[in-house]
């Protein structure tokens, strides 16, 4: 059992509420005892230890911490941790296995889809989410399915590039 | 037989990122990502006012919320001798309030908990008492004879006025006004930005009370900066003080300056002995860090008939906020402002230029650009927009009659810069065939029989890029040269660090290709390594498109120190003088057998194990590279856009990008670099900006008021490339960073003014909101930012 108290004390203050949440992530069953108002983007960042999931803006504009809740796109920045109780999450850390990238890693790799990274995880998940409904988008089906997430450094014309790179490797593999 | 360059990611080789593969696991190492053992968290509480007196602050209530270890005020920061520390812009500013808050958002108290949330509830639980004082909010409030003076902690301060600053000839610029036969004018705001790169600030500081030692991690574009700052300010020995910079999300010039957040957490783990985190909000890092812009720009340009420029008059008025933080080299109050029109044949120029103090975010640093640079080329690029017109001539036409021709470098500019080089005419020409420049008044005048308004802005400019050199560019007295030092072990493999701190912009693939480059070693066999004071070289960091022209140069000099000691190795191993070995990519030869031959890493190998006699051990060295002159990257931006008559909104139909920085290291990641750019100015010409209402409240506090572009709206650029390479870099290689940030944003306004320039529009200021462009095409008026900008003459 993982509790983000681990970090600073044995057990949470005195008078503290908390509430057990069981989630899946990334394949993985996970209990925990959190604070009600425990944001979902801190239980994973702190809590489970999942740093890949970044938080940027704190008002669900950015993407930055944008996951997989049962497969679809949410930003965990705005939801709490009791509201994933019993659902599934996906973050960028369950994208590649231990040998293999997603196509989707690679191809933000090869078309330079990133300067800084620190939107990167958020984008990618925005991009599987749609790959994941429609493998052959068009480039503005794919600027819209990203509309949500912000990005300072690229000017998102790699990054579009990156996730129809994606979409073309994933239409060969499934063939 | 010499190697292939682009094979070895050398030179040249569009080389997939190495720091892409942790990013794309999501295994980057941002400073939020690092966790200490037994850290606590950190709690800025900020001002709600712009200007207000402290009466009091009652921490008492913050001290009953379980989990909380210390509250910070600025009275215990004073009796630490804390409570003030100096900008880059030998001004001083507050760390934590003593006397009266300035700016909404200025840091007033800290709280140090257990956890992230119990600090913030027990900021909730201070409770202070503030005097309201009449809030000053643009520079014209400021300069009123009788307004509150802001800065009423400065001995001698002469009501609100930061500096008052002027360069150029005069005389000669008298001269030329006198000689001109047409005079156009042009006054416009450069709105208030901020970089808001997507990582806010932060830090966690780690005090050792057993070694002394003081280790920070934080989010700095220039770490060793912070060092030198912090052994100032806090009186630690230099040599017990660590900064580490990790992964950056982002900087943009954000992450330059000192804020008052690192110095707290510093104090804060002093006291409590414990690792302290402080990570700030988005609305922090909004309403508190470094801003760009806020300048008020007006000049005039002195032309003969048949279109040549003669002399121009400039004079800018810029809001610095509450404390002059700018970062920018300390001989200049207003950056490079006089770069202004650098790549025009211009013969007189005079700027005069005066900052005041208002109840706003400090800052004023350097945007994505080279100080100043991007308001200085804004302005000149929208002034010959209107010159152009005001003649009656061709845009093209009127930039190619008066830009630098190739023939003339070095060019001695107006404000005094040299510039070296470029192919000014070419870049022009390539940017209005890709555009369709030929028939575009044809179908302008179609569009417009249609109701349909079209434009095109053209943007036209080289920029100062690198600075230094160190006889006129210091931080802090700090010369601004840069480092680099290169081991090479006995393998063959490499270890590089510089003085530079990545952000993005991939340091760690494209310094490895200049070792490809000068050694032949595989850019894959040379790790690269940044951001740790206790291991890097002193280094002035990584802003204002410096690294690829100094730190990169550094790293061509050391790889350049290496191969002169290989090739001593060389004649050892081969039995001949060195006087008779030859050098090719990767390897030396004997001249008269090109066969006969050992390759560096036979070399590296008998650096270690067979040495000539005498020789020191070892294959290694460092560089510290001060660099002749400033590089000068040339950009031809042309944008083509269609607004809406009904609307005012506008949309974007193509943008072409024409840039020569020279040699490029590595084509994909310099191509990044201009999309990013573009599209910052894209967002300033068309959402992103930062206001504040008459009480100094920040709009822009959060993402949902500071508007930035998402992927939808941002528009395509067709990028294009001409090289002209640098004559003093080792591997010829400009600045290129910020060019696109710099020069864009007028090539969205001219292709705005332009659509509406029938109607006798001159100006739009940013951003061109589609109600400004609408009030614009409905009443035949310039629209310009509040408030009007007033001559001083």
């Amino acid at each position: 059992m993982t509790s983000l108290y681990d970090e600073v004390q044995a057990a949470p203050g005195e008078g503290v509420p908390t509430r057990r949440v069981t989630i899946k992530v990334n394949g993985d069953d996970r209990t925990v005892d959190v604070e009600p108002r425990l944001l979902l983007a801190h239980l994973l960042r702190q809590g489970l230890k999942l740093t890949g999931t970044h938080t940027g803006c704190d008002t669900s504009n950015c993407g930055a911490c944008t996951i997989l809740f049962d497969g679809r796109p949410i930003k965990s920045c705005t939801m709490l941790a009791v509201q994933a109780d019993g659902h599934s999450l996906e973050t960028v850390e369950g994208l590649a296995s231990a040998s293999e990238l997603h196509p989707i890693q690679e191809g933000f790799k090869q078309e330079h889809g990133l300067h800084c990274g620190f939107c990167t995880p958020g984008m990618m998940l925005a991009a599987k989410a749609l790959l994941d409904k429609n493998d052959n988008p068009t480039e503005d089906e794919v600027r819209w399915a990203l509309s949500g997430n912000l990005c300072r450094c690229t000017g998102y014309q790699n990054i579009v590039k990156s996730v129809l790179w994606a979409a073309e490797k994933m239409r060969a593999e499934s063939k | 037989m010499a190697l292939d360059e682009i094979k070895i990611g050398g030179l040249g080789a569009s080389r997939r990122r190495v720091e892409d593969n942790r990013f794309i696991r999501g295994k980057g190492n941002y400073v939020d990502d690092i966790v200490l053992p037994g850290m606590l968290h950190m709690e800025l509480l900020r001002s709600p006012v712009a200007h207000a007196r402290i009466k009091s602050i009652d921490v008492s209530k913050a001290y009953d919320i379980p989990g909380v270890r210390l509250v910070l005020t600025g009275e215990m920061m004073a009796a630490r001798n804390l409570a003030w520390m100096p900008t880059l812009s030998y001004d001083t500013q507050a760390v934590l309030a003593t006397d009266k808050v300035r700016f909404q958002g200025q840091e007033v108290a800290a709280v140090i908990a257990d956890d992230p949330y119990i600090a913030k509830d027990a900021c909730q639980a201070i409770v202070v008492e503030y005097e309201q004082l009449p809030v000053i909010v643009n520079p014209f409030q400021a300069m009123e004879s009788g307004s509150e003076v802001i800065r009423d902690d400065k001995e001698n301060q002469p009501g609100n006025k930061v500096f008052d600053w002027e360069i150029g000839d005069k005389a000669a610029t008298d001269k030329a006004f006198a000689e001109a036969d047409v005079i156009s004018k042009m006054e416009l705001h450069y709105p208030r930005s901020h970089p808001s790169p997507m990582e806010t600030c932060g830090s966690i500081a780690d005090f050792n009370r057993a070694t002394g030692k003081l280790t920070v991690y934080m989010t700095s574009q220039a770490p060793h900066i912070v060092r030198a700052a912090v052994a100032m300010v806090a009186e630690l020995p230099e040599h017990m003080i660590r900064i580490v910079s990790p992964d950056l999300g982002g900087g943009f010039g954000n992450k330059v300056p000192i804020y008052p957040g690192y110095v707290i957490s510093i104090l804060a783990s002093i006291l409590t002995e414990v690792p302290v985190k402080w990570i700030e909000d988005k609305t922090g890092n909004l309403i508190s860090t470094g801003f760009g812009r806020d300048v008020y720009l007006q000049g005039e340009m002195a032309l003969r008939k048949d279109g040549k420029m003669l002399g121009m008059r400039m004079k800018t008025i810029s809001d610095h906020g509450a404390f002059y933080a700018d970062a920018q080299p300390s001989k200049f109050k207003i950056g490079l402002m006089h770069s202004a029109f650098a790549a025009y044949d211009l013969p007189a120029a005079h700027l005069e230029s005066v900052g005041y103090y208002t109840n706003k975010a400090p800052g004023g640093v350097a945007y994505r650009c080279s100080f100043r640079v991007t308001e200085a080329m804004f302005f000149q690029e929208r002034m010959v927009h209107a010159a152009a017109n005001d003649l009656g001539m061709d845009q093209a036409e009127f930039r190619r009659i008066n830009l630098v021709k190739d023939d003339m470098f070095p060019y001695r500019t107006a404000f005094g810069f040299l510039t070296d080089s470029g192919q000014y005419g070419k870049c022009l020409d390539i940017g209005m065939k890709a555009i369709g420049y030929d028939t575009y008044k044809a179908e302008q005048a179609e569009a417009r029989s249609r109701g349909k308004l079209l434009g095109i802005g053209i943007s036209t400019m080289t920029e100062p890029l690198g600075a230094g050199n160190s006889r006129e560019y210091d931080i802090l007295g700090i010369k601004m040269f840069d480092s680099a030092e290169l081991r090479v072990h006995m393998t063959g493999k490499a270890i590089l660090r510089t003085g530079a701190m990545n952000q993005g912009q991939g340091h760690q693939t494209t310094w490895a290709q200049i070792v490809a480059h000068e050694l032949g070693i595989p850019a894959d066999d040379v790790t690269v390594e940044e951001g740790d004071t206790d291991t890097a070289p002193f280094g002035m960091g990584t802003y204002a498109s410096r690294s690829t022209p100094v730190a990169g140069a550094a790293v061509a000099m050391v790889a350049r120190k290496i191969r002169a000691k290989a090739r001593k190795i060389a004649a050892h191993l081969l039995e001949v003088s060195e006087e008779d070995i030859e050098w090719e990519l990767g390897r030396f030869y004997v001249r008269s057998n090109k066969e006969r031959g050992v390759t560096i890493q036979d070399c590296a190998l008998a650096a270690y194990s067979n040495m000539p006699d005498g020789m020191e051990p070892g294959l290694e060295n460092n560089a510290y590279y001060d660099p002749p002159n400033l590089t000068w990257p040339f950009a031809a931006y042309f944008v083509k856009v269609e607004v809406d008559a009904e609307t005012g909104v506008w949309d974007v139909l193509k943008v072409v990008a024409v840039d020569d920085c020279g040699v490029r290291i590595n084509p994909m990641v310099v191509e990044g670099q201009i999309m990013g750019g573009l599209t910052e100015a894209y967002a300033m010409a068309s959402m992103q900006y930062q206001t504040y209402d008459d009480e100094g409240n920040c709009i822009g506090s959060n993402y949902m008021d500071y508007l930035l572009p998402t992927a939808w709206e941002t528009p395509g650029f067709e990028l294009h490339e001409v090289v002209t390479p640098c004559p003093h870099h080792p591997i010829g290689a400009k600045g290129v960073g910020e060019c696109a940030t710099v020069a864009g944003p007028a090539a969205f306004v001219n292709a705005v003014v332009d659509a509406l320039g029938h109607l006798g529009v001159r100006n739009i200021d940013m951003p061109m909101m589609p109600n400004r462009v609408y009030e614009a095409l409905t009443t035949g008026k310039d629209i310009s930012g509040m408030p009007p900008v007033k001559m001083g003459d």
